[in-house]
C-alpha cells in the first residue's frame, strides 16, 4: 500500500467519505429493491445507487488519481456521462415493458390502457352532398 | 495514518458493495416475474462497476477502470435487450 501513504490527509478524507457514501447509497438502494413490494415501487430504489452511489464513487475515483498522478484524471468522467445518458433510457424500458406484459395479462393492479384514438379510414363525406332519399 | 484510514474504509465499502450486489443477486434468483429479474441484473452491473472502481483506487491502477467502463456499457445493452425482448418476444424483428 506505498501509494496509499502517498495521498495526503486533504485528500485522504475526501476520498474515504466520499467512497463510503457511495457504498451506502448503493447498500440502500439495493436493500430498498429488495424489500419494496410491487415492481413498480421497485423499479425506483436503484436509481439511487445508479446516480448518487456511482457519483460519488467516480468523484472519489478522480480525486485519488488526479492527486496521485499529479495532472488532472478525468477519463472516470466517461462511466459518469453514460451513466446519467442510459440510467432513465434503462428505466423506462423496463417500466414500459411491465406495463405492456401486466395490460396484456389483464392484471388488477394497473389502469387499463386509454383508448385508441379513432382512426379514419375513408372520407367524411362531403357537408353539401346530397341526403339519401 | 492516511493510508490506514483509506485502507479501512475501503474495505467497508468493499463490503457495502458486496452486500449489495447479493441483495440484487437475490432479486435475480427469486425475482417473481421475469421484469424483476432483468432489474436485479440491472443493479448488479451497476454494483459491480463501482465495486470495480474501488478496486482501482485501492490498487492504484488505472486498468480497473476500463473493466468497469465495459461492464457499464455491456451492462445497458444487455438491459435494453432484454427489455426489448420483454415487451415484443424477440430483440430483431
Amino acid at each position: 500500500m506505498t501509494h496509499l501513504a502517498d495521498l495526503p490527509v486533504w485528500a485522504a478524507i475526501p476520498v474515504a467519505l466520499l467512497l463510503l457514501l457511495g457504498a451506502s447509497l448503493a447498500l440502500i438502494g439495493s436493500i430498498g429493491f429488495v424489500r419494496l413490494r410491487s415492481f413498480y415501487e421497485r423499479v425506483h430504489a436503484p436509481t439511487l445507487g445508479t446516480t448518487m452511489g456511482i457519483g460519488s464513487v467516480l468523484l472519489a475515483s478522480m480525486l485519488c488519481f488526479t492527486v496521485l498522478q499529479s495532472r488532472p484524471a478525468l477519463h472516470e468522467l466517461l462511466i459518469a456521462v453514460f451513466m446519467i445518458v442510459t440510467t432513465p433510457i434503462t428505466l423506462m424500458l423496463l417500466a414500459r415493458a411491465a406495463l405492456y406484459r401486466d395490460r396484456s395479462e389483464g392484471s388488477d393492479d394497473v389502469p387499463a390502457a386509454p383508448p385508441a384514438p379513432p382512426v379514419q379510414t375513408a372520407a367524411p363525406p362531403a357537408p353539401d352532398a346530397a341526403p339519401p332519399v | 495514518m492516511t493510508a490506514t484510514l483509506l485502507l479501512w474504509s475501503i474495505f467497508l465499502a468493499q463490503i457495502l458493495l458486496v452486500i449489495a450486489m447479493a441483495c440484487a443477486t437475490y432479486r435475480v434468483l427469486r425475482g417473481p416475474r421475469a421484469q424483476d429479474r432483468v432489474l436485479g441484473l440491472d443493479t448488479l452491473y451497476v454494483n459491480a462497476t463501482m465495486l470495480l472502481l474501488t478496486f482501482g483506487i485501492r490498487t492504484g491502477s488505472t486498468l480497473y477502470f476500463e473493466a468497469a467502463l465495459i461492464i457499464a456499457l455491456l451492462g445497458f445493452v444487455a438491459t435494453a435487450a432484454l427489455a426489448k425482448f420483454l415487451m415484443r418476444g424477440e430483440v430483431i424483428e
